[in-house]
């Protein structure tokens, strides 16, 4: 196991740019969790309202400048990370497997009526352009965080289905498919210990770069006005309040934009890194 | 050739079956919102008699299924109600709002494909050099970014600092009238013979295209890079160069078209996913299109308008789908036959 | 004086160096892998002259398709000649300038490739791969309906009915046997002398793989060509060659006339694996050669053999052996070939 662990991590270092995203990624973990201990103004988090130092450009006092309210934009954008990592597992950890499991039941019994049923459902929500369904339940339910998450998680498990269904679907031709059938191991066991350790490291690899895409999705939501509302902060509804001020008080937006990348090209980065490490293709 | 036709309309019927399935969760949703519909668009001040004959006229009393029955019926006379932020009829909003956006979706989805390919050549011709490292380098950027990232960085640069390009301002410059024949904007310039008037409305589509077709350039590069890699190594290739055929000729011909395959396949999803970028690029470039129009509506509850314009996306996304597909049945022979397996 | 002597000693080498079509000397080749080198080949010697059926065996793994890729200068792009010479017609392949590359690919050997599922191209039909290795074989001037010609001859003569069919068909349209085919007919239509057959028929039935092999010896003796035949089977090479060479781990361990190798095996491990094959008669099951075939990328430092080998001494460690004829005709390289049982 633990050779095991050693060898994993040595593919993984191969590339130095992985470890750079591994790197963004765990601090942006760790800042999500510890983010309002660090901060220089923990309480400029939530809703604090200081107008005489608003609209300052970055100094030493506040590295990132304040807004109009004269919160520190350092310290939102820290304090952001929490409900931004949230989204991103919730989203991940529900629609992965919920996915996963529906792609997989319908490509082991490819052919069959259920594979249709669960196919041709797993069309029609992609058959939505991606944003517009996201958008339009997080704003028929009441635009709050909990409601944006669940947007983004109905619209994100039919890529798992998909993904799933492929890699089942010609697995369930492999002989020790097929074995396990004939000494009648049942469904349960055939996907859990025949298919899923197959499937295991596309999916694996999919999720890392998703993160990334979830996190894009949820920062395109609160630009939209969807999505934790003020006063709590978030990136994309930084970004588009501060759009107003252009290009005057340009660090209202550039430097949430400039975390998005960071952070993204972070998990981008790490996906890559695994993909290379479990030897998936680049996909 | 038949063959292709079978699987066209099979594709079609399919589709037709996606479209409905995707017209039944929208009316559930549409129908889900807590509130009362009736007195949402009629407001708060309407007498409870006018509501009540609301409430008949557009069968809020019946089963839902038998709702679903009028609305679908309604929709296939091409009636999706009154948007209640406009006051007008949603079809007319639609038919407005609509032609912008189909423009900026076809220059950022069908251009920046040549691009793609012509960057995954590059880097798996100069294969670790530098050319290859810029693009690859740059790539993990800009994939990261966000389009509506990008465009805010547009409108930053070419909107204030250097303002070389239109940004924001609509699709044409002000002193052009072009008559509106398909209400692609370039298109019917050109075909009134302005053109003058086509390369300026060109110039304002430049950068929201841009700003959409980005990160997916990047991405398509990437991947035509790694199939071309790929395939040169694959034993058909090696006969050709085996028997002497030179190896430009295997290149450009050979190795080009089974590599560009897999990503001319994922274009449809690309477009999808322009569309949705759409939203908010239209919105920061002021774009009159119909993501900025459905963006209004649903920050402002517009059931029907929302609802009209999910269900058209979703049309055309399925028949961009098809599209996509049969572009791919044409280059590749194996797809042409129905998966029997 | 020693002017003459030297005058008649090199006219009696060319005279033999005529009958000589392809000489290997001294192989020695490498791959680099994952940052570690691989050295596959080392030291190959071998000839193959005019109207001869040479085979080629060896367990998989031990370099007999890397031989014939090198032979033919398509070795991957990782991959180096350390050392030696390929000499065709006396040239060697090495160090030939790309127009001497092209015509002795075109004209002088064509290799058939294993997996007549991956030799050719799947988006492009068998015409147009066809007629394009015709092309550069012919002349790139001869009209297409020539080369149609030619190609429906070919096909023809590899016992495939109805070639037009053939010809519009793509390659995942036809089975194993036909594909395989298909590549043969590619190969012999241009009028090569030396056809590489690596492994022909491995990956079909047997009854198929049978008729391929059947097909192949049929046209070598119709058309006088010369054959390089690569196999892991006794048996195939038994049928369907004069001269042998038995390949171990990137050496060539004993050579010589088919019929004096496989009665009188000379190298522990040609006797071994003489011992492999199943008989009739004699004791009943076949043994298997214990140990493993060697990493490549730390090879033994002198005979590959050694570590597995029941008679290896301490010399056999530490110094190659060298090709010693131990009757005409007859090389092996072991020091001890004469005390094998």
């Amino acid at each position: 196991m633990v050779n095991n662990a050693k060898r994993y991590w040595l593919k993984f270092s191969e590339s130095k740019i992985s470890v750079l995203g591994l790197a963004i990624v765990i601090a942006f973990i760790v800042l999500a969790f510890i983010g309002k201990y660090v901060v220089p103004y923990p309480e400029h988090i939530g809703s604090f309202v200081d107008f005489n130092n608003a609209s300052l450009a970055p100094s030493s006092a506040h590295i990132f400048g304040t807004d109009v309210m004269g919160r520190d934009i350092f310290s939102r954008i820290i304090g952001s990370f929490r409900n931004t990592l949230l989204m991103g597992v919730i989203v991940l950890i529900i629609s992965a497997p919920v996915g996963f499991m529906i792609g997989v039941i319908a490509g082991y019994n490819k052919g069959k009526l259920i594979d249709t049923i669960l196919m041709r459902v797993t069309d029609i929500f992609l058959a939505i352009p991606p944003l517009v369904l996201a958008m339009a339940i997080a704003s028929i339910l009441e635009p709050n965080l909990t409601n944006s998450m669940l947007a983004v998680t109905v619209m994100w498990w039919p890529w798992y289905a998909r993904l799933s269904y492929g890699i089942a679907s010609s697995l369930r031709t492999e002989n020790y498919v097929i074995y396990a059938e004939l000494t009648g191991a049942r469904l349960p066991h055939i996907i859990f210990k025949e298919i899923l350790p197959n499937c295991l490291s596309a999916v694996l690899t999919k999720m890392t770069l998703d993160m990334g895409y979830v996190i894009i999705m949820g920062a395109t939501l609160s630009y939209a006005g969807l999505g934790e509302q003020a006063p709590a902060p978030a990136l994309g509804s930084m970004i588009s309040q501060g759009v107003k001020y252009m290009p005057d008080q340009w660090w209202f937006t550039i430097f949430p934009a400039l975390t998005i990348i960071v952070i993204v090209l972070g998990f981008n980065l790490m996906g890559d890194g695994i993909s290379n490490m479990l030897g998936t293709e680049e996909s | 050739m038949s063959s292709l036709v079978k699987t066209i309309v099979k594709r079609l019927a399919w589709a037709i079956v996606v479209l409905i399935g995707l017209s039944i969760i929208i009316f559930c949703l549409m129908r889900v919102i807590p509130g009362d519909p009736a007195r949402m668009a009629l407001g708060p001040t309407a007498p409870e008699e006018i509501v009540e004959l609301y409430r008949e006229r557009m069968h809020f009393n019946e089963p839902l299924p038998v709702q679903y029955l009028y609305w679908l019926n309604d929709v296939a006379h091409g009636d999706f109600g009154q948007s209640t932020v406009t006051n007008r009829p949603v079809t007319a909003d639609i038919a407005e709002f609509l032609p912008a956006t189909l423009e900026l979706v076809i220059w950022a989805g069908i251009p920046p494909i040549f691009f793609s390919l012509l960057l995954g050549v590059i880097g798996a011709m100069y294969k670790n050099k530098w050319p290859d490292y810029l693009i690859r380098f740059s790539s993990y950027i800009i994939i990261a970014t966000p389009a509506f990232v990008w465009a805010v960085i547009f409108l930053l640069i070419f909107g204030y600092w250097l303002p070389i390009l239109p940004s924001i301002g609509g699709r044409i410059s002000m002193g052009f009238t072009v008559p509106p024949v398909t209400g692609l904007t370039v298109l019917d310039a050109l075909l009134d013979g302005q053109g003058a008037a086509a390369w300026d409305a060109f110039l304002h589509l430049f950068l929201p295209a841009l700003a959409l077709s980005l990160s997916h350039i990047m991405q398509e590069a990437r991947l035509t890079r790694s199939y071309m890699l790929e395939n040169s190594a694959k034993d058909y290739i090696i006969m050709m160069t085996s028997q002497g055929v030179p190896k430009g000729l295997i290149n450009r011909k050979f190795l080009l078209k089974p590599s560009i395959i897999p990503t001319v396949s994922i274009m449809g999803l690309d477009i999808a996913a322009i569309f949705g970028n759409a939203f908010l690029v239209e919105t920061i470039f002021n774009w009159p299109g119909i993501s900025r129009y459905c963006m209004k509506a649903i920050l402002g509850k517009d059931i029907n308008a929302v609802c009209g314009v999910v269900l058209l996306l979703g049309v055309v996304f399925v028949l961009t789908n098809m599209i996509v597909d049969i572009v791919v049945m044409i280059l590749d022979p194996r797809m042409r036959q129905s998966r029997s397996k | 004086m020693d002017n003459t002597i030297d005058i008649s000693l090199a006219n009696q080498q060319t005279a033999a160096n005529d009958a000589v079509l392809l000489e290997v000397k001294d192989l020695s080749a490498s791959f680099d892998v994952y940052g570690s080198t691989s050295h596959v080949l080392d030291g190959i010697s071998f000839t193959v002259e005019k109207g001869q059926r040479v085979g080629l065996v060896g367990e998989s793994g031990c370099g007999k398709t890397t031989t014939l890729k090198a032979i033919l200068n398509v070795l991957a792009k990782n991959g180096r000649v350390d050392h030696g010479a390929v000499l065709f017609e006396g040239r060697d392949v090495f160090q030939m300038d790309s127009n001497e590359l092209a015509e002795m690919r075109r004209h002088g050997a064509g290799m058939i490739f294993q997996d007549p599922s991956s030799a050719l191209n799947p988006v492009f039909s068998v015409e147009t791969q066809f007629l394009t290795a015709l092309k550069y074989a012919y002349g790139v001037g001869t009209p297409k309906q020539e080369l149609r010609d030619i190609a429906i001859e070919a096909l023809n003569n590899v016992m495939l009915p109805d070639p037009e069919r053939i010809l519009k068909s793509f390659p995942f349209q036809l089975s194993g046997g036909m594909k395989q085919r298909v590549c043969i007919a590619i190969t012999i239509a241009a009028g090569r002398q030396l056809l590489l057959a690596d492994e022909p028929g491995t990956s079909l039935d047997v009854t198929i793989q049978d008729q391929i092999l059947r097909l192949i010896n049929k046209l070598v003796e119709e058309k006088d060509l010369s054959v390089i035949m690569v196999s892991h089977s006794l048996g195939v090479i038994r049928e369907s060659t004069s001269h042998v060479n038995i390949m171990y781990a990137g050496t060539v361990v004993e050579s010589g006339l088919t019929t004096d190798v496989f009665q009188n095996p000379r190298h522990p491990y040609t006797v071994a694996l003489m011992a492999c094959l199943p008989k009739l008669t004699g004791a009943g099951i076949a043994k298997g050669i214990p140990g493993r075939v060697p990493d490549y990328s730390k090879p033994p430092k002198g005979c590959r053999f050694a570590p597995r080998c029941p008679y290896a001494k301490e010399i056999c460690h530490n110094e190659k052996p060298a090709r010693t004829e131990i009757s005409p005709g007859h090389w092996v390289s072991c020091y001890f070939a004469n005390e094998v049982i």
